[in-house]
């Protein structure tokens, strides 16, 4: 007997049917009944054809069932036990891959001391204190910068600030952003400017700036005042909400050139995800929010631990209905983290990295370091070379070498490392002291969002494809620019 | 297919392949598209070739003999040798602006 037996995927339920996602091709499939029955048959013991034909021929015509296994076998959701299964090749990236973005940690100061800041704290990468990176970057490391993204870019390039508190070193961008602008226009490349602030240092002519040079803004804030004050706070202790929510409220009024977001870090302190969202959009005014849990060490009494996680699943998941129940009628809605996975999952994204650290996106530090991200920018373990220099392709191809998807041995039995890889190097930097470790502290967690969003994927298949169809015609946009 | 349908754009790519593999084998033929590969200039796709002309001379060809030179190695599938052009002979030919008129001054390349 020559017996069918199931190949990797995840089977979901939406809109009252099954779907498929298939690992690691990352395509997604809606399954009719004889479909469904044929691999729930052959999920429960390895079956030969004939056999899985006998077990449905009660439901179903020995006819359908035939063409359902082969048209399963043909995607290689079930295939034969003596078939060997195809493994995808383990590929490095076409070199030298060209920079998209690259973030400018124009300084390491800030003027808050969130209690919970990797950058003052658990990653231990820059001594803002004492270590030898500069506090500020200087105009002309700034302007250097900006050259070695031009010449490494392709056509569109995307230059975003970082701290630190950006706005504390508000002079170098503003003459950084006239400079960019007019070599982007020399080269004939389109550029673009981001940065992350806390919102302290607004003030109008800021705002104005930032307005008039279409800089996308994004707010580091955790939501209501008693959240955002927990851990939020300047450097005697006092909370920082009613500094920032004038000047936030100010800044939405008169910026309106490009969406502005919040990025709310969560703590086990500071779970309740749908009141900070209510907060952040309707009474703020944000038109997107997105959320990420804290990045630190389990000891901490602020880390999300593994009951953390449950709860804050169930609240993403209550968020992510709503969202649901808006993209149905074709409503905005902004929260962040289930649009971004559907984009995703639309385009069937199999990633052989977390992110684009080291490959589109770099970090560079207050000297002029390349680092593999922001959040390594000053690290002399993850330096990529330097502005002036360019970028040490030996070291960046060591490092894809060793952080390719295939060699994440943990990750080969899971069905969601087409969309996290592993999860951010960061992160298992902090948690596990290597970059090349997965972070299997939130696996569980990182499976339940995933299906959840594949659910919400598979409801609108059905109930508004259209709404799907836009992240094709949103690309398409994109690419008439280049 | 009938029962399986594709909803994101991997799954439309997989059934392109899935239906690549269903097609015949013919001349030529290189994944992943399984169709054939259709040299350029080649006697295959009836050009009349370089080789020699209807008066077995090589004045009345279509292309310059010489073309040889820099198509076979990319457009055809039979394999002509040249200097690796992009790693380690990137000037080799710098003193040849017409393969017709300067292809004495093609030089001799040594692997390195």
């Amino acid at each position: 007997m020559i017996a069918l037996t199931r190949r990797e995927f995840h089977l979901f339920q939406a809109a009252g049917r099954d779907f498929l996602y298939l690992v690691p091709s990352a395509a997604v499939f809606a399954l009719d009944a004889p479909t469904s029955a044929v691999l729930g048959a052959v999920c429960e013991k390895p079956l030969s054809d004939e056999a899985v034909v006998a077990a449905l021929a009660a439901r179903f015509d020995g006819d359908a069932v035939r063409t359902a296994i082969r048209e399963l076998v043909d995607v290689r959701a079930i295939g034969y036990e003596h078939q060997p299964v195809e493994q995808p090749p383990r590929m490095l990236p076409m070199m030298p891959f060209p920079l998209n973005t690259m973030v400018l940690n124009v300084t390491n100061q800030c003027n808050l001391a969130c209690t919970y800041c990797y950058e003052y704290g658990e990653d231990k990468i820059v001594d803002t204190e004492h270590g030898k990176q500069s506090k500020f970057m200087s105009e002309q490391t700034a302007l250097a910068s900006v050259d070695f993204l031009l010449k490494e870019s392709a056509r569109v390039a995307h230059l975003t600030f970082f701290g630190g508190e950006t706005l504390l070193n508000f002079p170098v961008l503003k003459s950084t952003i006239a400079y960019a602008r007019r070599r982007a226009a020399e080269a004939g490349k389109e550029i673009d400017f981001s940065l992350t602030t806390n919102a302290t240092l607004l003030k109008p002519e800021i705002i104005e700036f930032l307005a008039e040079n279409h800089v996308g803004v994004t707010i580091s804030i955790d939501g209501p005042r008693e959240m955002q004050d927990k851990f939020r706070v300047f450097h005697n202790g006092a909370g920082s909400y009613d500094v920032v929510a004038p000047k936030i409220k100010e800044l939405l009024r008169v910026h309106r050139t490009r969406p502005i977001g919040a990025r709310v870090t969560l703590t086990s302190d500071t779970l309740d995800i749908t009141r900070i969202y209510r907060h952040l959009t309707e009474e703020m005014g944000f038109w997107e929010v997105g959320f990420a849990p804290v990045t630190t060490s389990p000891q901490q009494q602020y880390a999300i631990g593994e009951h953390g996680f449950d709860r804050m699943l169930g609240q993403f998941r209550a968020l992510a209905a709503e969202f649901l129940a808006h993209a149905a009628v074709n409503r905005h809605h902004g929260f962040t983290n289930v649009k971004d996975t559907l984009e995703e999952i639309h385009k069937g994204v199999s990633k052989a990295y977390p992110c684009g650290a080291g490959l589109g996106l770099l970090g560079v530090s207050t000297d002029g370091d390349v680092a593999l991200c922001h959040r390594f920018a000053g690290s002399d373990a993850h330096k990529f070379g330097t502005v002036h220099d360019g970028i040490d392709r030996d070291a960046q191809t060591a490092f894809l070498q060793q952080h390719h998807i295939n060699d994440k041995t943990d990750c080969q039995t899971c069905w969601a490392r087409p969309l996290c890889s592993g999860g951010c190097y960061h992160e298992a930097h902090v948690r596990y002291g290597t970059t090349t470790r997965p972070n299997l502290h939130y696996c569980e967690w990182i499976r339940g969002w995933t299906d959840t969003c594949l659910q919400i994927y598979g409801e609108l298949s059905e109930r508004n494809p259209d709404f799907l169809a836009r992240f094709d015609r949103e690309e398409a946009k994109a690419e008439a620019v280049l | 297919m009938s029962h399986l349908k594709a909803l994101n754009r991997k799954a439309q790519r997989v059934l392109e392949h899935v239906q690549d593999e269903k097609k015949d084998v013919v001349a030529l033929q290189r994944p992943p598209q399984m169709a054939p590969h259709f040299p350029l200039g080649c006697s295959l796709v009836f050009s009349p070739g370089w080789e020699a002309d209807s008066n077995g001379g090589t004045a009345g060809l279509c292309q310059p003999v010489e073309r040889d030179i820099f198509d076979c190695h990319i457009g055809c599938f039979w394999p002509a040798q040249v200097p690796d052009q992009l790693n380690h002979a990137p000037d080799w030919t710098a003193k040849c602006a017409s393969a017709q008129k300067d292809w004495r001054k093609l030089d001799l390349v040594f692997p390195g």
